[in-house]
């Protein structure tokens, strides 16, 4: 059966045809969807786990007592995960492990462009590269037996474009995959000195193999075409390598680490002139030339953003398509923003107007630091909010830190927030950390998590409580506060900056999207009594609309949510068709 | 089938990666190879938000680049009106007649460019406008405006309405049905 499917939903398909029973992942884009597909298959263990570290060890947890396991995570997740990632390759698996990994060249929903292959070359583990979705699927099955014939967890990478593109995939049906036998085996599985340098040269046997390997696997292969050019390619860039340069010749890579040598030395020889297209850094580039092989590629490709059909076309073959625009004026950019009810609004009124110093996270509310909400001032990873207030405060003294707040998402309090409020409260800080608690993962999608109280499937679990976790730790000053009454907000704000302790403010509203969250319906401004005094523009609504001679609310987007009536000294909002 | 290349472009939350898959899933029922190019996550937050869609015997790249498209499907003016240069000289666009202010336009940093539709017309002699929200209203809910312009596709395409119908039902969850198939129709009908 063929069916049209994302590249993260091949992947799941991948995992539930080789006989899968764990996997996990903390979600995040590109990658949400892997985990998401996966937890639709009943014979499939999955969770979302509270970050990717755990969701790693679930999984090398899982392979080590014999089945098969996946686990998925953006690429700044595989940061997250690094620290298993390099001793489960030494360890290796009984049951294959694949880590998915999905790189955003362009970052289109990421706050840096790392490219991951360097995790597998530094971790000393194969790595995978499909370039479309029935390569997803396939190669799935792929990792697994050389996850398991060569002892080693095995890393799939994907791009943006691989796992937010559809292509047509052929199903096959699940092969049940046995347990296969644990027997306790601490010279393996205990990595202490002594076992560890043991396993290390264990793990480089395995890489030469593997190195053997790659030459040999038909994930590697050679499209011969015209040999004046021969371009190596894997992934995304092949597409866009044979969209732009048509019938020349090809090794396409569907394995990049460790690299086939013998399989390049046979290629270059052949071609005339040899390129390597790839996305990001020079990675295949830079171990070609160590072959001491004459090779082009970041001389003429950049190495920052995504390749393109065109930027191949231009940079290889001279060729300029670009055509000339249609209309010379500059168009106004459409940056993404909160939705109208996002109950961050409320919250940024306040922070803004109190002036303070935001030290952000990630999540939708990141999205705080763009005009005019413009409260942010910086955001560097998941859970560095709060650390960072921390360090604020130490570097600039408690004058400054009583004018500074973090504020961080309730998933993302869980993934790598709560260390850090450890660290304020260990360390003497006296920050305030504002918990945005919307019942739900946001930005990712609404992905359940340990404070929404129910799991990947749906069903009730146990929800964090977060205000005895805040006070099991040792703060003090727990309020729980709705970001939509901002006078009580704000009084809430000031107060706790002001103690001379740390503190926790739980802002706690559902996610506007969410299907439970109920608003009565459009709001509508009385012309009236308007008086333009533009207050309720404030709060960058997109449902309140500026249009010169007046304001006005967009119906078709107004929700009712009622924060901008809370902001109108003149009760000029209230609800459509209440107009007297 | 000949190749084809289809943009759908809008913000974030009109619904063009519903339109878009309903797009793909046909090109699977018509015997030929697609892709489907989707943005999730940050962008999609009321952001500019672009899927593109490409049929043909082979498809490799899953991007559609400047100068390319057969059709551009705006859900929004502005939107058309920043991708227009997409379109190949003789291509098609169709124009949901609806205005979104951008932030920078709501925070009066920037104007709505103005009179967009007729100056597409001028340019670009297949254009079409249609109010797909009021009609999408009509038949029972404004979200179904991206199924209104489907139909409005589907009335010039070369492939058979009932395998549309096909397409539409087997995307869309089954309690919006009635309502996108209606808007369907009077997409079609216009």
């Amino acid at each position: 059966m063929k069916k049209l499917m994302l590249g993260n939903e091949a992947v799941a398909r991948g995992a539930y045809e080789a006989g899968v029973t764990v996997a996990t992942a903390y979600p995040g884009t590109p990658s949400t969807e892997i985990t998401e597909c996966i937890a639709k298959y009943d014979e499939i263990y999955s969770e979302w786990s509270p970050n990717e570290k755990v969701a790693l060890e679930v999984a090398a947890g899982a392979a080590i007592v014999g089945a098969r396991a996946i686990c998925s995570m953006k690429h700044v997740g595989l940061n997250v995960a690094a620290d298993p990632l390099f001793t489960a390759s030494y360890t290796g698996v009984n049951g294959g492990l694949i880590i998915m990994v999905a790189d955003d060249p362009g970052m289109h929903s990421s706050q840096n462009e790392q490219d991951s292959r360097n995790y597998a070359r530094a971790s000393k583990t194969p790595l995978l590269e499909p370039a479309d979705s029935q390569e997803c699927k396939d190669f799935i099955e792929i990792a697994f037996q050389i996850s398991e014939d060569f002892d080693t967890p095995v890393i799939v990478r994907l791009t943006t474009r691989v796992a937010h593109s559809q292509s047509i995939v052929e199903l096959k049906a699940r092969k049940e995959f046995q347990l296969k036998d644990y027997c306790k085996n601490p010279a393996k599985n205990v990595m202490m000195p002594a076992m560890a340098r043991k396993r290390h040269l264990e793990v480089e046997k395995r890489m030469a193999a593997l190195a053997d390997f790659a030459v040999n696997t038909e994930l590697n292969q050679i499209q011969w075409g015209s040999k004046e050019i021969g371009v190596i390619t894997s992934g995304i860039a092949y597409q866009y390598a044979r969209e732009a340069l048509g019938d020349v010749s090809y090794l396409k890579l569907g394995m990049v680490h460790p690299l086939p040598e013998k399989l390049i030395r046979q290629f270059a020889k052949e071609v005339k002139t040899l390129y390597v297209i790839e996305e990001l850094e020079p990675f295949i580039e830079d171990q070609v030339k160590k072959m001491g092989l004459p090779v082009i590629g970041k001389e003429l490709l950049p190495v920052t953003g995504e390749l393109t059909t065109q930027l191949i076309k231009e940079k290889i073959l001279g060729i300029k398509t670009n055509p000339k625009p249609l209309f010379a004026e500059p168009v106004p950019v459409r940056p993404p923003v909160m939705c109208p009810g996002c109950p961050h609004r409320g919250m940024f009124y306040v922070l803004k107007k109190l002036g303070l110093t935001v030290s952000g996270d990630i999540g939708c509310y990141t999205l705080g630091a763009l005009p005019p909400v413009e409260s942010i001032d910086t955001c560097i990873c998941m859970g560095a909010s709060i650390g960072a207030a921390h360090g604020m405060e130490k570097a600039r003294g408690r004058q400054f830190g009583a004018k500074t707040v973090a504020i961080i998402g309730d998933s993302t309090f869980i993934h790598s927030g709560i260390t850090g409020l450890i660290d304020i409260v260990y360390n003497k800080g006296n920050s305030t950390v504002i918990i945005l608690d919307n019942s739900i993962t946001g930005m990712t999608g609404h992905q359940h998590n340990p404070a929404s109280g129910f799991t990947i499937k749906g069903e009730p679990t146990k929800q964090v409580d977060l205000i005895n976790l805040a006070k099991a730790v040792g703060v003090n000053r727990v309020q729980v506060a709705d970001p939509f009454a901002v006078d009580e907000f704000e009084k809430i704000v000031r107060e706790e900056t002001a103690a001379e302790e740390p503190s926790v403010i739980i802002s706690q509203r559902p996610c506007a999207l969410l299907k439970q969250v109920k608003y009565q319906g459009p709001l509508m401004i009385d012309q009236e009594r308007c008086k333009k005094c533009k207050m309720c523009l404030k709060i960058a609504c997109p449902a309140i609309v500026d249009q010169g001679d007046s304001v006005q609310i967009n119906a078709d987007l107004c929700l009712g949510c009622e924060l901008c009536t809370h902001l109108c000294k003149f009760d000029a909002i209230m609800k459509a068709g209440d107009q007297q | 089938m000949t190749d084809l290349k289809i943009m759908i472009v809008g913000v974030g939350g009109q619904g063009t990666l519903l339109a878009s898959r309903v797009l793909g899933n046909l090109a699977l029922k018509a015997g030929s190879d697609v892709k489907v190019s989707e943005v999730h996550g940050m962008s999609q937050r009321g952001g500019s938000v672009v899927t593109y869609v490409k049929f043909g015997k082979k498809v490799y790249s899953p991007l559609i680049e400047k100068g390319e498209a057969d059709l551009i499907l705006a859900f929004e003016k502005l939107e058309a009106f920043r991708w227009v240069d997409y379109l190949k000289p003789d291509g098609k666009l169709i124009v949901n007649d609806q205005r979104l202010d951008p932030m920078p336009v709501i925070t009066g940093k920037a104007k709505y460019p103005p009179s967009i539709i007729s100056r597409l017309q001028e340019k670009i002699p297949q254009t079409v406008a249609v109010d797909a929200l009021a009609i999408a209203k009509e038949c029972g809910n404004i979200k179904a405006a991206n199924v209104v312009l489907l139909g409005l596709v589907a009335k010039t395409s070369a492939i058979a309405k009932e395998t549309w119908l096909e397409a539409i039902s087997e995307v869309v969850p089954a309690k919006a049905l009635e309502v996108n198939l209606k808007a369907f129709e009077a997409g079609y009908n216009i």
